[in-house]
């Protein structure tokens, strides 16, 4: 099955992913941003489905959607009072934001032509060529080293949690 | 035997946490040290090249693992370091939890910088690039002082953009090649069939993917993160990332893959500008410093500079000295990191308008801040002298005379900007307040003695050293 | 319709993304503000992948590999979190002026 881009749902979930992303860098509440962001998972995972990735879109649905969110909802709520602006200074504020992020369109578009200019094409390999492998084989023979990696780079987030949270719990502590 | 050097520090690393507290904090130093002085000795001792055989480890991680004599430069190199590190954290770091933490994050550290030097896939490598890195911001923060922190936030905007480089360029050779191993990717990209469209785009994702691994090597224009990061680490960490870090995360991986697999004709010229731009901008910057550990970050990016020259110049002669500069550089700004932790420690600061006639009191550590310096400026019959000589000479005979000579020329500014921080530091009147200052105790000794003999003796047995062990490095080339 | 203007398609969303996230690490003052930014590159490197897969009918051979990058990048975003509030309980502030004090 081959994917067309004027397939409307490939190209709703690409649009709304773009618009995700716009909305999650301009909003002004970090809550919000965070949520957006979640949303934009979602909507790239829909289209790795859609891209007969499957596996891998269920991998983004759950660390990046899920995981990473909750990361960044407990960040923030850690660093409440600062996330929360205070009320008078809210409308200036929102002023200011806009007049930040009025070039961002103005660039896309930039961008856009610029791309146009250059013309480099995409020289695709044949699907034809590639060789049938199984998803498990290439995943636990001959990526195994990877997988290996994975377990060690969580190993190292593992001693920086404790480094950058527990400690300053007994910190904490202490000082009580 | 090979996949020890990643088995065994993460087998060391597992056992020391399930072990009670109180035991693992005594003996994750001496651990660590074994292991860095068993896999130094194993690698010079073992008959090149290394093999996996014999490897019950490899059985479980099938592992395809292609090793050089450069691999073998590498491997010493980050014992070394990471030894010097050890000490160094041992005599710095008061606190005890802290230092166990330190020596369980240095030893996976080491593990990630192995793996680096061992992977021959496009993909591993990003892998291990992240295991180096994530150690190293967790290192950066380990006092969680306020400079600390802000080091590390910028290594890890700059490294998270360098990962996004990397990242794109490794989906465009996909799109291109169907695999990432090393040996696909070259002979796909050398084979000739790509039309003028395609090779187009391959030059472009090789360029998005050097200039990640030069944001990942500090070097100029993209290395604002690097002074930062090295001054506001606590000194056990500057000795990792000045003395190996970024050489095994940038510089290595960078000539590996220049010289395996995307061979083309037209890098050079771009690796001289670089690295010429990077030797010039790092010494000029250096002369201004007032800060002793943010002069050595300068002066790194100046030698590092000096390397990718060396890559540059594409003669044979320049690459084996940039190999050569790659082990001398570990070796020399370790020994200068090291002496600062060793005046921080005991004068308490490293401004060095605060600092003067400590010679006196620490002499050892002076003297060998003495040879570092000379070292590092390419004084004969000194280490540093003879790969840059190296260099020079690989310049010249690959027709880049220019580059040569400004090689040349910034290296007496090297000299300059040391021989001012020695008399400041070292040499003249002893500043007031610094009355009770005492030589280093044994533990920051040790590494410093073994770090000026590796400079003394391959100076002086470097014709010796030259027939027995650089031409081999031909072979890898 | 040929995979060259398909990939140009999917490619020109990563590109979009890729602007956004620069634009906001370029503009933005809050460092959490930052990671998000960073973030929104992560996922234009993720769709590029899966397009590179798709397209060249190698599905299998890339799902690993992205599955991979997903973990490692969640790993990083928690330890720059960690270091996010960490800096936050040292300076009372997630602004970035807080982290210009290095210099020279």
């Amino acid at each position: 099955m081959m994917i067309y881009p004027c397939d409307p749902v490939f190209f709703i979930s690409l649009a709304l992913m773009a618009i995700c992303a716009l909305w999650a860098v301009m909003a002004t509440d970090l809550l919000k941003s965070a949520i957006a962001l979640a949303l934009t998972s979602v909507c790239l995972s829909l289209t790795m489905f859609l891209l007969s990735s499957p596996l891998a879109a269920v991998f983004e649905l759950s660390v990046c959607a899920g995981l990473i969110t909750v990361i960044f909802i407990s960040a923030i709520s850690m660093i409440k009072p600062e996330g929360n602006d205070r009320k008078e200074d809210l409308v200036f504020r929102k002023n200011r934001r806009l007049k930040k992020y009025l070039p961002l369109p103005f660039l896309l578009v930039v961008v856009g032509i610029m791309l146009r200019m250059i013309q480099i094409d995409m020289p695709a390999l044949p699907v034809a060529d590639a060789l049938p492998v199984s998803l498990s084989e290439v995943m636990w023979d001959e990526r195994r080293v990877d997988l290996a990696g994975q377990a060690i780079i969580i190993l190292v987030g593992v001693f920086g949690v404790v480094v950058l949270f527990k400690e300053y719990m007994k910190q904490k502590e202490c000082e009580k | 035997m090979i996949t020890f050097f990643i088995a065994l520090p993460l087998l060391v690393v597992l056992i020391l946490n399930l072990l009670p507290r109180k035991q693992a904090d005594a003996l994750s130093f001496w651990c660590g040290m074994a292991l860095t002085v068993v896999s130094g000795i194993y690698v010079l001792m073992a008959p090149r090249p290394m093999t996996s055989d014999f490897d019950p480890v490899n059985l479980v991680l099938n592992w395809k693992i292609v090793t050089s004599d450069l691999t073998a430069v590498m491997l010493i190199s980050i014992a070394l370091v990471v030894f010097s590190a050890f000490w160094v954290g041992r005599y710095l770091l008061e606190d005890e939890n802290r230092q166990f933490i330190f020596n369980n994050l240095l030893l996976l550290c080491m593990v990630g910088m192995n793996g680096v030097v061992f992977s021959q896939d496009l993909f591993t490598l990003y892998v291990f690039l992240e295991i180096v890195g994530a150690s190293s911001f967790i290192l950066i923060a380990l006092e969680r002082t306020k400079a600390g922190l802000e080091g590390a936030f910028k290594y890890i905007l700059l490294s998270f953009v360098a990962t996004v480089l990397i990242l794109s360029s490794v989906a465009m050779l996909f799109m291109v090649c169907g695999s990432l191993d090393y040996e696909a990717v070259r002979i796909c990209l050398t084979s000739g069939t790509l039309d003028e469209n395609t090779s187009r785009f391959v030059l472009f994702a090789v360029g998005l993917f050097a200039a990640g691994l030069l944001i990942k090597g500090g070097m100029v224009p993209f290395h604002g993160w690097l002074p930062d990061a090295y001054s506001s680490a606590p000194t056990p960490v500057s000795v990792l990332l000045g003395g190996i870090v970024t050489k095994a995360a940038g510089i290595f991986t960078l000539i590996q893959l220049v010289r395996n697999v995307f061979v083309f004709e037209g890098v050079s010229p771009v690796l001289l500008v670089i690295g010429t731009v990077s030797i010039a901008v790092g010494a000029f910057a250096a002369m201004g410093q007032s800060n002793f550990k943010r002069l050595l970050a300068y002066s790194s990016i100046s030698q590092i500079g000096y390397i990718i020259v060396g890559l540059g110049s594409g003669h044979i002669i320049g690459i084996v000295g940039a190999i050569l500069h790659l082990f001398n550089h570990s070796v020399f700004k370790t020994l200068l990191f090291v002496n600062a932790a060793a005046v921080e420690k005991q004068s308490g600061t490293v401004e060095m308008d605060k600092l003067g006639g400590l010679s006196n009191k620490m002499p050892v550590t002076g003297f060998a801040s003495v040879l570092g310096f000379l070292s590092a400026a390419g004084i004969p019959p000194l280490s540093g002298f003879w790969s840059k000589v190296l260099i020079v000479v690989g310049l010249w005979k690959a027709g880049a005379p220019m580059a040569a000579i400004i090689a040349i020329l910034l290296s007496l500014i090297t000299l300059a900007y040391f021989l001012s921080v020695q008399r400041k530091v070292f040499f003249g009147k002893l500043a007031s307040g610094l009355e009770g200052v005492k030589e280093a105790d044994f533990r920051v000794l040790v590494p410093t003695i073994l770090l000026v003999l590796i400079t003394l003796v391959i100076g002086l047995t470097f014709p010796w050293l030259f027939d027995t062990f650089l031409v081999p490095l031909e072979s890898f080339l | 319709m040929e995979s060259t203007s398909i990939f140009w398609f999917v490619a020109s969303f990563a590109i979009l993304l890729f602007v956004t996230g620069i634009y906001s690490l370029l503009v933005t003052r809050n460092l959490l503000r930052i990671l998000i930014g960073v973030e929104i590159l992560a996922k234009g490197v993720t769709l590029l992948l899966v397009s590179a897969g798709y397209l060249t009918g190698r599905v299998n051979a890339i799902q690993p590999v992205i599955i991979t990058m997903i973990v490692v990048e969640a790993v990083i975003i928690a330890v720059a979190a960690g270091i996010v509030i960490a800096a936050y309980r040292q300076n009372g502030t997630v602004n970035t002026n807080e982290m210009c004090n290095l210099k020279g």
